[in-house]
């Protein structure tokens, strides 16, 4: 581990090359990773930057990306007295569109909180009368544990364990941002732990067909800066390549076994993301032969018609074409306390982690 | 989303639960000993200063690494009142059982309360005990309440912070969330995090006897050194700006924080104090706490300042050299870890 003088002093060296190759033309670097989105603001890191040099964040907070239509089946669930609804915190305050889950556990709703997806299975096996529906959200980080716990289910015999899965996938959202007209992103710092799980062939085409710099990064204040400082080099140089800061984590292979179980338990299937909208195989959707651990097609369910709450600019948050601050509701109807869009809900969001550091509001 | 009924949030010591006291609370109860928003009441009764304080204790599990609901119960307590500057020596105990709870558990508890009590110098003197039907509560509930003595020539109030003051902390954050946190969802983390719940008036009265100029006392318990901070920062009308590189994360925390996700900064401690006091004092306070069994890993993390604007706003100077906004706890980290 470095001593505190040891980070200033590889800090101040990054900076200061940073704004060396930097120059005065504008550079917009894009993280598609709410971890970094709040690595960022915590260390400081904008503070350090030259003007010339923006920070935006992409669609890289799991709960941010979930669409309402989603949320409201979850909550149509956790009314039938049948279902138990086992979820990670962070979802538990997304506002679906006319109420939450924190609401419905208020109400009475079963809805219990998990540190690990395994947790659904001990809760099944000690309420073999209920249906345990697991909301499985996340990239490709958390859908092999996703995975893993639907195999173990199996192995053990549990039949009352179900996934809801809103699982998404990184490569498909960067291709989407890359096409769209209205974005410009310089360079992306890609997401370390997705990395991890998926190696680096999945980013290839971002440089191959974009000619668009990428480097997979860590999160420890110096993973960042000196990604960052990377990007800028390879936008000095004209040299865009794909480059890995996070060796030490992220394998070029990626994780191969997760990757096993997590292909075969889901396949690639369409998804709907909040603010982008909906992009060919970018979600992963449970496999027949798995098909009784669906929660979609093993419990009927009703659910209410999908409303958008009104003034909420999360999507054009999510795709990085306004900052948070640009958001009427920011800081003012939309509180972290009261959240109207789901980017103020999660730790990682993009408005609250703006909220939460300061953004618009510390002056020091 | 306005909220109609109580959510665990509420519960958290972070901004619900302000929201609850400010808007329920206080317009019911408004008097001007409540208003001065300290740790416990202080009030004058024929002469004599008192600090009178109470707790309720929920947690779960009800045993975990370093600690028990019993020692939590005397220690939070004892502690509440010892942060107004006083000598805390009698304490109420309130107890709600479940019906079925197994006798074994709650002598345990209870011996490990009066260990407590010995070991913090109080007596428990008045208490209740309440039996509800299974299912109305988890097991045991208890409520304590605490009265002490003000030390003579003592003035500390959340109000006192003033800019010059260094802010002094007695050592690692995070132990008491953490080892509570761990024991509930059977998580292994690296290395075993023990609670560093544990009575602090002892330490309180040596400082308080050497350095009665001390200014301001405070618990960083629910919400974390964060929120209580940003209490103070505040209750004062002034800035604080913390140094990140000087605040004691234990390695052990520090790993456990990494996997979950947590902000030590944010985590609940039960034997920890801040101490706001004149630089001039701060090497004589460092020195008592340094030889003290509870202070071992004292500091000095930040100061108070007088930018910047708005006031009452937390700062931190990260470790790479940025400066960042450090918020009150919002959302619910951990729910019913006290």
């Amino acid at each position: 581990m470095l001593t505190n003088e040891e980070v200033k002093t590889a800090a101040d060296f990054f900076t200061r090359e940073i704004g060396r190759l930097a120059g005065e033309q504008p550079i917009r670097l894009m993280e598609v990773c709410g971890t970094h989105t709040v690595a960022i603001f915590k260390a400081g890191i904008r503070q350090l930057l030259p003007k010339s040099v923006e920070l935006v964040s992409g669609p890289g907070c799991p709960v941010c990306v979930t669409p309402n239509e989603y949320l409201d089946t979850a909550i149509a669930y956790s009314k039938n007295p049948q279902v138990i609804i086992t979820t990670f915190g962070d979802m538990l305050k997304v506002p679906g569109s006319t109420s939450s889950l924190a609401a419905q556990k208020a109400e009475g709703g079963d809805i219990r909180i998990l540190y690990s997806p395994l947790e659904s299975l001990e809760i099944a096996v000690a309420n073999p009368h209920k249906k345990v529906i697991f909301l499985a959200v996340g990239f490709e980080t958390t859908a092999p544990l996703a995975a893993a716990t639907v195999l173990m289910a199996e192995k053990a015999g549990i039949k009352n364990f179900y996934v809801l899965s809103a699982h998404k996938l990184v490569p498909p959202a960067l291709r989407a941002l890359l096409m769209a007209e209205d974005i410009h992103v310089d360079g992306f710092l890609l997401p370390g732990h997705v990395s991890a799980v998926i190696g680096m062939a999945p980013y290839e085409f971002v440089v191959d067909e974009f000619q668009t710099p990428a480097v997979v990064a860590g999160f420890e204040p110096l993973d960042i800066l000196q990604s960052i400082y990377l990007l800028v080099k390879q936008i000095n140089e004209k040299t865009p390549k794909l480059e890995n800061q996070y060796g030490r984590v992220a394998l070029p292979a990626g994780n191969v076994v997760a990757c096993q179980t997590l292909y075969k338990v889901y396949q690639r299937a369409d998804a709907e993301w909040r603010g982008i909208g909906k992009l060919a195989g970018s979600g992963l959707a449970i496999r027949e032969q798995y098909g009784n651990f669906d929660a979609r097609t093993s419990i009927p369910v009703t659910v209410e018609a999908t409303q958008e709450h009104v003034g909420c600019r999360c999507g054009q948050v999510l795709r990085g074409t306004i900052l948070p601050t640009a958001c009427p509701l920011f800081g003012k109807s939309c509180l972290p306390e009261h959240p109207v869009g789901s980017c103020m809900v999660s730790v990682e969001g993009t408005c609250a982690a703006w909220y939460k550091y300061g953004a618009g509001r510390w002056q020091g | 989303m306005s909220h109609e009924r109580i959510q665990m949030a509420h519960g958290n010591g972070g901004k619900l639960s302000h929201d609850l006291v400010k808007n329920i609370m206080w317009p019911a109860f408004s008097n001007d000993i409540l208003g001065a928003m300290n740790d416990g009441a202080q009030f004058t009764i024929n002469g004599a200063r008192l600090a009178f304080s109470t707790d309720s204790y929920v947690v779960k599990p009800l045993f975990f690494p370093g600690g028990d609901i019993g020692k939590l119960a005397v220690c939070g307590t004892v502690n509440d009142v010892a942060m107004n500057g006083a000598l805390p020596l009698y304490l109420s105990a309130g107890f709600v059982l479940e019906e079925g709870f197994p006798m074994d558990s709650l002598k345990r508890i209870v011996a490990s309360m009066q260990q407590a009590a010995a070991e913090a110098g109080v007596y428990i003197v008045t208490g209740d005990t309440k039996v509800v039907e299974k299912g109305a509560v988890d097991g045991i509930y208890i409520n304590t309440a605490g009265i002490g003595q003000i030390m003579d020539g003592v003035q500390i109030a959340g109000q006192n912070a003033r800019p010059g003051q260094d802010i002094i902390l007695n050592g690692y954050l995070g132990e008491h969330a953490l080892a509570v946190m761990s024991e509930r969802h059977g998580l292994e983390f690296p290395q075993t995090v023990v609670s560093d719940c544990a009575p602090l008036n002892g330490l309180v009265a040596e400082l308080l006897t050497a350095v009665p100029q001390i200014a301001v006392l405070r618990d960083p318990t629910r919400g974390g050194l964060a929120t209580t901070l940003n209490e103070i920062a505040s209750q004062s009308q002034v800035g604080i700006m913390l140094d990140e590189s000087s605040i004691p994360v234990s390695p052990a925390v520090q790993a456990a924080c990494d996997i979950l996700g947590f902000d030590p900064l944010y985590l609940a401690n039960e034997g920890k104090m801040i101490i706001f006091v004149d630089k001039e004092y701060t090497k004589e306070v460092l020195s008592i706490m340094l030889c003290h069994t509870y202070g071992r890993e004292s500091r000095v993390i930040g100061e108070v300042v007088s930018k910047p604007s708005p006031l009452g706003q937390v700062g931190l100077r990260t470790r790479i050299g940025g400066v960042r906004l450090l918020d009150m706890l919002v959302s619910d980290q951990l729910p019913r870890i006290c």
